[in-house]
């Protein structure tokens, strides 16, 4: 059995370390908190969007715009994935369950030829060796994730979709259910799904264009594509402050077990020693 | 139909909510020039540019700062779909200050032909930077 300065040293480092996992637990709470306001405050512009959309689509020739095409290799030909993963570790299965939908993918669509987005450093670590050609790298995302960042990873998607290089783009991300529940999320990207016109649209409001209702239509479709970037890297920012905050509860609970059953034994220790100290007393004692 | 008195106006970026009020008047940078808006306006969907907008609420005029994006307009509600947008009191000077020198540092070396560099993009940088000072210098004069 471990000596009684050993099982001391081995608590005191356990209780570190419980500070450690109780403080980031508090750090992500607090991040979680705003993520999730960031999450919410893209609502209103995809909505408005829409529906400006919505009231355009019936002036303008939808078929041929390059964002909507539906190839014939939608379903079977050439794909890119875009796979967001976080910069840093310690959230449980955050990023393993990520790397676990791609391979399910992977399994699901080997007829495919595939190509592969990545962001955030852990999903570079999982998949940058698999053999996929890689588009495109995005590590180290800023703390606050804006519409810069959306337009760096919808770019390449956007311009390897209207050259005919992929036929379609699938996002993955975890999306933010709830502090203990991430939904794995894997939805297309492009090509949008087609603008639905509502009749009431259609023969409701008489707009004037300035310039062009199909200028308008062709520069909306992008930042479409854009937002729902953006909207992706924020529930999953959200999420991983979930998982780790969660995570880290975990283990602070856990640490608070251990040092539990290791001051028990500790103590075990102690009393055998003690007990031992008076048997030899005792016995010397006798033995004069 | 009566003229509606007022104009609801939603204000958005896709990354927040900027503006959501009612108010009396407003103005835009129309890719095509700029443009008022009164309440009861017919309908009209425009591109906007980088440029100042304002709006008058009773007595009070805000400015903002809006960088490309539309504009739905309909009788009684204005719609701003901005790619990037400030309120007047949100623009940091110090930030488009910098931002500024810097453009116009890079324009410079361009201009020698020293540098291999995206022109455009230093060009809209120092445009974005310019019009920011502007709008919060309009802004604080009105105070």
């Amino acid at each position: 059995m471990a000596s009684l300065i050993d099982m001391r040293r081995r608590i005191r480092s356990v209780k570190n370390t419980q500070q450690i996992t109780k403080a980031m637990k508090m750090v992500a709470a607090s991040k979680l908190r705003r993520a999730q306001e960031r999450v919410i405050g893209t609502r209103p512009f995809a909505t408005q969007a829409k529906h400006v959309l919505a009231s355009i689509a019936a002036r303008v020739d939808q078929s041929n715009h390059p964002l909507l095409a539906q190839r014939s290799g939608v379903t079977t030909g050439k794909t890119m994935l875009i796979v967001i993963t976080s910069d840093k570790g310690l959230c449980g299965g955050f990023n393993t369950n990520i790397v676990k939908t791609v391979g399910q993918f992977l399994r699901d669509h080997k007829d495919r030829e595939l190509s592969l987005g990545l962001v955030g450093k852990k999903g570079r670590a999982a998949l940058g060796r698999r053999g996929f050609p890689i588009r495109f790298e995005y590590t180290s995302l800023p703390k606050v994730i804006g519409f810069a960042e959306a337009e760096a990873v919808a770019q390449p998607a956007i311009e390897d979709f209207t050259n005919g290089k992929v036929d379609s783009v699938h996002l993955v991300y975890n999306e933010f259910k709830s502090v203990m529940v991430q939904n794995l999320v894997t939805e297309q990207l492009l090509p949008m799904a087609p603008i639905e016109v509502t009749r009431d649209e259609a023969g409701g409001i008489d707009y004037l264009y300035e310039p062009s209702p199909q200028r308008i239509f062709d520069e909306l479709l992008p930042r479409l594509v854009e937002a729902q970037v953006l909207r992706a890297l924020l529930e999953s920012s959200a999420a991983e402050h979930a998982a780790r905050m969660t995570a880290m509860d975990a283990a602070t609970r856990n640490s608070s077990d251990m040092i539990e059953n290791l001051t028990l034994t500790m103590n075990k220790v102690r009393q055998a020693a003690i007990t031992r100290e008076i048997i030899e007393v005792v016995s010397g004692a006798q033995a004069q | 139909m009566a003229i509606p008195t007022t104009l609801r106006l939603e204000f958005v970026t896709p990354e927040r909510s900027i503006v959501h009020d009612e108010v009396d008047e407003l103005q835009l940078p129309g890719e095509e020039g700029f443009l008022g808006v009164l309440p009861g306006h017919t309908p009209l969907l425009v591109a906007l540019k980088v440029g100042e907008m304002w709006y008058r609420k009773g007595t009070e005029t805000f400015h903002g700062f809006v960088g490309f994006g539309f504009a739905e307009i309909l009788p009684s509600s204005v719609t701003i779909l901005a790619r990037i947008a400030e309120k007047a009191d949100d623009i940091d000077l110090e930030r488009a200050e910098a931002a500024k020198r810097r453009a116009e540092d890079l324009l410079a070396e361009a201009a020698k032909g020293s540098v291999d560099m995206d022109f455009e993009r230093a060009r809209l940088a120092l445009l974005r930077a310019i019009t920011r000072l502007q709008v919060s210098q309009h802004a604080r004069m009105r105070r």
